[in-house]
């Protein structure tokens, strides 16, 4: 095995003769730049790669990646994805898809992907409104959004993707922005390489329906101070001039200065196998705190669906050595008419 | 055709009454759901069976699990025809019913013939029991005169006896697990009415509760309750006359019982095998489908995966992922389900996937009645898409037709790469019949092939000339890289392509495939010679038989044939159909291949429909039949 020579591939290689059709400027390029870069370094040949989405304009994403490739229909790629899988548990599958296709009319075959921890890989492009239908809110958008379907603004509360992936006993959850293609390059892989379900939400610009939603994250003068980037094992510290940090109180955590008596000592230490923590970590929005990115969450002892229904399939196959199919199909409660 | 003269004087020691030779008999059981009348109609089943006549059963439940006790909405019944020729439906009206308590008697009191026999637990009939199913205060049916003399009504005190049967002074058992076996008691009665051994049944309970549930107790009480009915039935003299139906002369050879569900699963395991690669059945629990994954659910060895999905929708996804990834992608389900699938199988039909959709249909819109049956589906399963969206449309029409055409629906959606919707029925699902166990060998395999890189860019929708089917590349194979979806492809290339003669190419090549199939599947079989045919399709094959033999006793000759392919039609069909005077279409349902048959052939064909939520009976279509050939065509 070790003599196969893996296959070398440049971010190139990845592009089809599709022209890309998203509009200029929307943040789905940053992520097709990363995974074409992440794709690779993977060291997969592209035959055993398969992208899966469902509808809206980050489910193109198929189109433009020159692996196998599924554009599937409103919703429901996660099921497709689950299928793929467990059909051949050889191929990497990546599902790239937006929040109202995972969230809204597929948020019920997210939660079940998430649960079963079948070994795939979801990509979540969050710009919080749908845009391929032209600006209507999103199960995303914060109350008192103002579309075209909601003029008097949105009644809904929206859906945090992080706390709804922890809930569903996903075992491996990650945040990124668009902006960020090294990060989220680095993300991308790390999910790939994990044994189960991966789940990664990124903060994406709809630059003609929803722009600068995510400024406060993006921009230079700001996204210091309204997110964190986690490190495994490193206290939480942030802002500008790393002068912030977050530190438990109670059954909640607080944003503190450092200094005045308080150090790094006092902080939380990132750890990414806490699922308590991370649900604390999920509850963070701006401006009252600073919005987590990087790894939150990691369980690497849940065994994955491909996994187990392998081995239960092996296991009665080996219980039922010799058994035919005649002798199936005859039974054992016949008669013989003469 | 029972007689229901009185007994005979008889001495006053008791003696075998004289048997009496029929050629047919249908019994029924009816119970509360909790008295396990499906059980005992099973385990007469099978007794029926080793005596080798043929029969045909029909089960009727209600779709509350544990309805209150004593309630008309809990009852469950279960019927059996046996006979010493072919026979094809579970009869009409019944010939003995046997009711364990007052609801079960005033729900199936109607499907008995005048004259029938009833066996009643009378113990039951008391005030409490009679007012739950509805009898006015101080009634009692069991005295009424009219019923009396309508029926031969047989009263036993089964619950009394089978107590006094099981209960013995050194022994612990509980009451519950005593009255539980009043079901055995009253299988003993019955399989001394009919002249049956009980010892294969001793045996099976022995195995069953003994061996397999580890309760020898159990198997004891069971065996002491069919032994005590059966006694009962030599000595009480209730019954004038032994009855006896002698073996039919079936095609030689070794039989099994089975139903329609059971064939689908060893159909699919056959061709699972005959493909030579795994099937996977995903599918959401439902009536009367659920049985279909329960026993493929079993078969991991045969080369099965099965998924229970999150819902209808994840379901059929699922088995298209495994279909695009390789696998063969079956989903299986009943109306509603088929109606939540509808966009996927859409899906499928344009990205041009294997894909199989088992609909074992049930009665009514939404919810209907899931325990009952109609033929209701049919244009749901051949239009219900949005677009123009084809789909090879196949249906079953016995227990045992359901394990070929599992096979057939497999051979079909793979040679033509396009869904198949199976269309079986609730009636067929849960009914069982004799079935010649088919020799495996001698069934054909289903060649399928995947194409490898040639080194040019890859076509993904470049057709086969003879099929025109596209090629099925399967992730993993090298060069072959591609992208497919929901979204209008180009002819060919497979681009995403919006141009409008593209899209017209398209539709048609999507239709054309599967007319393609009509070269090879068989053409349509007519049987008798008659200025009339008589067209059928689904369940109602052994009704129309029936009705048929019964018509030609009269001297009245109709002609039949079953179309078992519904899209595409048999080739043939078109030149069948106008060699006719006259068409008569039975069907559960207000007239849906009637509707296709006329628009497509332009004949008149006259319908039959029944809308009760049952299959016809044999009298009620041969006297409509009758009516509409002589003349009086609605």
């Amino acid at each position: 095995m070790s003599d196969v020579a893996l296959p070398e591939y440049k971010a190139k290689d990845f592009a089809t003769d599709q022209d890309v059709r998203w509009c200029p400027g929307c943040g789905d390029y940053a992520v097709l730049t990363a995974m074409k870069k992440m794709c690779a370094t993977l060291g997969v040949d592209k035959k055993d790669i398969v992208f899966v989405s469902g509808i809206g304009c980050a489910a193109r994403f198929p189109y433009y990646m020159d692996t196998y490739g599924a554009h599937t229909i409103h919703g429901r790629a996660p099921a497709f994805a689950t299928g793929v899988k467990l059909a051949n548990p050889e191929l990497t599958v990546f599902l790239v898809s937006g929040d109202g296709d995972l969230l809204s009319i597929g948020g019920n075959h997210t939660i079940h992907a998430l649960r079963r921890n079948i070994d795939i890989n979801i990509i979540l492009l969050n710009n919080k409104i749908y845009g391929l239908t032209k600006g209507q809110y999103s199960p995303t958008s914060e109350v008192g959004k103002v579309t075209k379907s909601t003029p008097y603004g949105s009644l809904d509360a929206p859906l945090n993707p992080i706390a709804l992936a922890i809930a569903s006993g996903c075992t491996f959850i990650a945040r990124t922005i668009d902006v960020d293609v090294k990060n989220m390059t680095v993300l991308l892989e790390r999910g790939y390489q994990h044994k189960g379900t991966s789940f990664i939400e990124v903060y994406q610009d709809c630059n003609v329906f929803n722009h600068q939603t995510w400024f406060y994250a993006t921009q230079k003068d700001t996204k210091l101070d309204t997110t964190i980037m986690l490190e495994h094992g490193k206290p939480m510290i942030f802002g500008a001039e790393s002068d912030k940090g977050l530190r438990r109180v109670g059954d909640n955590v607080e944003v503190v200065s450092l200094g005045d008596g308080v150090t790094e000592d006092d902080l939380l230490v990132h750890d990414e196998l806490n699922l308590e923590q991370a649900f604390l970590l999920s509850q963070m929005f701006s401006p009252a705190f600073p919005e987590a990115m990087g790894v939150l969450y990691v369980n690497t002892d849940k065994p994955t669906y491909n996994e187990m229904m392998h081995e239960q399939v092996q296991e009665v196959i080996s219980r039922n050595k010799g058994k035919t199919l005649q002798a199936l199909v005859t039974g054992s409660n016949t008669w013989t008419v003469e | 055709m029972i007689s229901s003269k009185q007994a005979p004087e008889h001495s006053e020691t008791p003696e075998t009454p004289e048997t009496t030779e029929l050629p047919s008999v249908s019994v029924r059981f009816c119970g509360d759901s909790g008295d396990g009348m499906q059980l005992t109609g099973s385990h007469f089943t099978d007794i029926v069976a080793l005596a080798g006549n043929d029969f045909a059963t029909a089960p009727d439940f209600p779709a509350e699990i544990r309805a209150p006790r004593g309630t008309l909405f809990g009852v469950s019944g279960y019927q059996i025809q046996f006979a010493s020729s072919e026979i094809h439906t579970p009869g009409d009206a019944v010939n003995a019913l046997v009711a364990m308590n007052p609801a079960g008697f005033r729900s199936n009191l109607h499907t008995v013939e005048e004259g029938g026999i009833i066996i009643v637990n009378e113990d039951e009939f008391d005030k409490s029991n009679l007012k739950k199913c509805g009898y006015e205060p101080d009634y009692n049916p069991l005295d009424d005169e009219m019923i009396n003399s309508t029926y031969k009504i047989c009263r036993v005190p089964m619950s009394r006896l089978t107590r006094e049967s099981l209960i013995k002074e050194d022994e612990e058992v509980s009451v519950k697990d005593v009255d539980r076996c009043r079901n055995m008691f009253a299988l003993g009665i019955i399989s001394w009415l009919f002249s049956r051994e009980i010892e294969p049944t001793i045996e099976k309970l022995t195995h069953y509760f003994g061996v397999i549930k580890g309760k020898p107790q159990i198997a004891e009480l069971n065996t002491r309750a069919i032994k005590a009915g059966y006694y009962f039935g030599e000595t009480a003299e209730l019954f004038p006359a032994r009855y006896q139906v002698a073996p039919a002369a079936l095609t030689p050879g070794e039989y099994r019982r089975i139903s329609g569900n059971e064939a689908v699963v060893l159909g699919f395991a056959t061709a699972a095998e005959k493909v030579g690669k795994p099937l996977f059945y995903a599918s959401y629990p439902i009536t009367p489908a659920s049985d279909v994954l329960h026993g493929l659910a079993r078969l991991k060895h045969f080369g099965i995966r099965t998924f229970q999905a999150e819902d209808e929708i994840a379901a059929v996804m699922i088995a298209i992922g495994a279909s695009f990834a390789g696998q063969i992608g079956i989903t299986g389900t009943s109306g509603p389900g088929l109606a939540l699938k509808s966009e996927a199988i859409g899906l499928a039909v344009m990205m041009e996937l294997p894909l199989i959709v088992l609909n074992v249909q049930r009665a009514g819109p939404s919810t209907g009645m899931p325990t009952k049956s109609e033929q209701a589906d049919l244009l749901q399963t051949m239009f219900g898409r949005s677009g123009e969206c084809p789909v090879i449309v196949i249906a079953a029409s016995s227990p045992g037709n359901c394990f070929h055409m599992a096979i057939e629906a497999i051979r079909l959606s793979t040679r033509a790469m396009c869904p198949v919707i199976l269309l079986s029925e609730g009636s067929l699902g849960n009914a069982a019949e004799p079935w010649l166990v088919p020799d495996i060998a001698s069934i054909p395999e289903i060649k399928v092939s995947h194409p490898q890189s040639n080194g040019e860019p890859f076509m993904p929708y470049l057709r086969d000339s003879e099929t025109m089917a596209r090629q099925w590349a399967t992730p993993g194979t090298e060069g072959l890289e591609h992208r497919i979806g929901g979204l209008e492809k180009e002819d060919i290339t497979g681009t995403v392509c919006y141009d409008n003669d593209n899209h017209a190419r398209m539709t048609l090549n999507r239709s054309e495939k599967i007319q393609k199939l009509q070269d090879i599947i068989p053409d349509l079989e007519v049987q008798g010679s008659s200025d009339t045919l008589i067209l059928g399709w689904g369940s109602t094959k052994g009704t129309i038989l029936s009705a048929v033999e019964m018509l030609r006793a009269k001297g009245i000759d109709v002609a039949t044939a079953h179309l078992h392919h519904i899209n595409p039609f048999p080739k043939n069909l078109g030149e069948v159909l106008r060699s006719y005077k006259q068409i008569i279409m039975p069907e559960i349902n207000t007239g849906q291949l009637r509707m296709l048959i006329r628009s497509e052939f332009l004949v008149d064909a006259v319908g039959i429909n029944n809308l009760a939520g049952r299959a016809f009976f044999v009298k009620e279509l041969a006297s409509e039949i009758e009516e509409i050939v002589k003349g009086g065509a609605k």
